[in-house]
């Protein structure tokens, strides 16, 4: 029988001959993920579960990344606790300055490995579809199922083709794809299937950008965001996956749920207006918008890719007086990077700060949150009313040249004006 | 299970987690602790019309963004005792079963609730009743069902571990 790539994992983690659609089955991990938001939750529900011990602690991975460095009293609580857990059971830690953006980490630290299944106590888990892992996000009573069991229930989702063809133009980045793909199938979309990109142009995207791709597959509703392995993964992974791992697709003639083509010549750089990851236009229909704040990070856009676009903007240029920038490498490894490129000397230089690799404002956490009547400027993957902080606040969300673009120009431009 | 309670309508599709629980206050993982919050980000007065086994009624694709379990866990905390939608997003959905608090998804008969007026549930049966109106709920896959029965997933967990 011809199956998509989600089914054939799928398959190899359950105890099933075969998967009919909508069934709930039980399914294994490979790897168990959470944070210092989700894990201090899981380990209340664990508890009462009866559970003492991790199933397998070489599959487990904490990481402290929201409240971190702890914000408050009660942010470093929680912090504690995720860490004495964690060495408590003798699994994977990784804490402040030893880590980072949790989706971001994964990645690059290896655990992500095309074919697994990796359950996250975050939704952005599906990221790691980039992998072509089958990544997805669960709340914390199904993360302590996962620690207890090594397993969780799932209704066998149907697969959505998303079909990339044609060259980009300047500008146009990972982020602007997964942006018109959610402009066209809506917040909703893709509930209950996965999103499965294909054709030349998700060959031509870098893993930097395919990560951007997958980490917003659940901003349509989806499961996961997936990209079969190819050369660009096998690159990737090269002197860093943590186990051997073959390369699958789906068959030709597997069933898809629907099929959406975008041709990537024929866009734009976009921007997702407030409130909601669906007000997709292009970036000429929101020119003029006066930006308060400009913040490139995220665990969808806070690579070296990311940061090596924001500096060609803001290389000789200034962040505009009335505007401020923060930039938030997603991890210690890319801050290094960044700082030996050069890059870091570039944002300070234009008067923007660089915070430490947190999820911070992202969230509305800390670490720069917006005021109320204030607008940002975006690379995140959320503009929720009060997202950020106030709910009289707007979040507009980009890729990372238009975000830049917006901070040397103080408002929402297209980034050939700048550069 | 038999839910006899109060509708409390929330109006609005693609009502996010963000704005039912801000993330400023994630850093809270006792759910007691969690119910000033809930409602925080869309409408605080909604905490006002809750009452003891009350059914929120709610839009299209309702819980959508976050995994915040932070959600569910406040509205258990505050004793809602179903949340019955047109529609629900995946891990908002997914963590109301875990928690056993009861989700159905029907449109006809979230369109037909008033607020303020009784609603009854029953799941066994597979029917709500709105104002005097009987409407069918589709049947739980058999997996869910039994992890319901069981009390949600941590006790469906805890039978495992014992067996
Ligand atoms: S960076 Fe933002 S979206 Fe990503 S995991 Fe952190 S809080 Fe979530």
């Amino acid at each position: 029988m011809a199956l998509t790539l989600t089914e054939k994992i799928l398959l190899a983690h359950t105890d099933r001959d075969e998967l009919t659609p909508g069934e709930v089955v039980l399914v294994r991990c490979d790897v168990v993920m959470a944070n210092d938001v989700s894990g201090p939750v899981a380990f209340r529900a664990m508890k009462k579960m009866g559970a003492e011990r991790v199933f397998d602690p070489s599959k487990v991975v904490m990481v402290a990344d929201h409240f971190m460095p702890a914000k408050d009293a009660r942010s470093a609580g929680l912090l504690k606790s995720l860490k004495d857990w964690s060495d408590e059971q003798g699994v994977t830690y990784y804490g402040q300055g030893r880590g980072g953006i949790e989706h971001t980490l994964l990645a690059e630290e290896g655990w992500v490995t095309p074919g697994i299944v990796l359950a996250g106590g975050d939704s952005h888990t599906c990221t790691h579809g980039a992998l072509g892992a089958f990544g997805t996000g669960l709340g914390s009573t199904d993360i302590a199922a996962c620690l207890a069991l090594g397993e969780f229930w799932q209704a066998v989702p149907e697969t959505i083709l998303v079909r990339l063809t044609g060259d980009r133009s300047k500008y146009v980045t990972g982020k602007d794809v997964i942006l018109a793909v959610i402009g066209r199938i809506g917040v909703a979309g893709g509930t209950n299937q996965v999103l499965e990109f294909t054709g030349e142009g998700a060959a031509g995207l870098s893993m930097d950008e395919r990560l951007a791709v997958a980490n917003m597959a659940v901003e349509a509703g989806s499961e996961t965001g997936l990209f079969a392995a190819d050369e660009v993964t096998g690159k990737y992974l090269e002197g860093r996956a943590r186990r051997p791992w073959t390369a699958e697709a789906s068959d030709p003639d597997a069933h898809f749920s629907g099929v959406l083509d975008i041709d990537l010549s024929a866009l734009a750089p976009l921007v997702s207006k407030p409130h909601s990851p669906g007000n997709v236009v292009p970036v000429s229909d929101a020119t003029g918008t006066k930006i308060d704040q400009v913040y490139i990070g995220n665990c969808s856009n806070g690579t070296m890719t990311d940061l090596r676009q924001t500096a060609e903007m803001l290389r000789g240029h200034k962040v505009h007086a009335d505007t401020r920038a923060i930039i938030v490498p997603a991890t210690q490894d890319i801050y290094r990077r960044a700082m030996a490129e050069g890059l870091l000397d570039i944002f300070v230089e234009a008067g923007a700060i660089v915070s430490t690799p947190t999820c911070g404002a992202c969230f509305g956490g800390h670490n720069g949150v917006m005021g109320p009547g204030e607008n940002a400027l975006t690379t995140t993957n959320r503009n929720f009313k009060g997202r950020m902080g106030s709910g009289e606040a707007g979040v507009f969300l980009a890729n990372a040249y238009v975000a830049a673009a917006a901070a040397v120009a103080g408002e929402i431009v297209e980034p050939h004006e700048v550069h | 299970m038999i839910i006899d309670g109060t509708a409390v309508v929330i109006e609005g599709d693609n009502i996010d987690t963000d704005v039912l629980y801000p993330g400023s206050f994630l850093n809270i993982d006792d759910p007691d602790a969690m119910k000033p919050y809930l409602f925080e980000g869309l409408d605080p007065g909604i905490r006002d019309r809750l009452e003891p086994s009350c059914v929120l009624v709610v839009g299209d694709n309702f819980g959508s963004g976050s995994s915040r379990e932070h959600v569910p866990l406040a509205m258990k905390a505050w004793g809602v005792g179903c949340v019955l939608g047109h529609s629900f997003a995946r891990i908002f959905h997914r963590n109301c079963i875990n928690l056993g608090l009861p989700v159905v998804t029907s449109p006809q008969a979230a369109a037909a609730a008033v607020a303020g007026e009784r609603i009854h549930i029953d799941t066994d049966e597979g029917a709500i009743e709105v104002s005097d109106e009987r409407y069918e709920i589709a049947p739980l896959p058999e997996f869910m069902a039994e992890m319901i029965d069981s009390g949600g997933l941590v006790e469906w967990v805890r039978g495992r571990l014992k067996a």
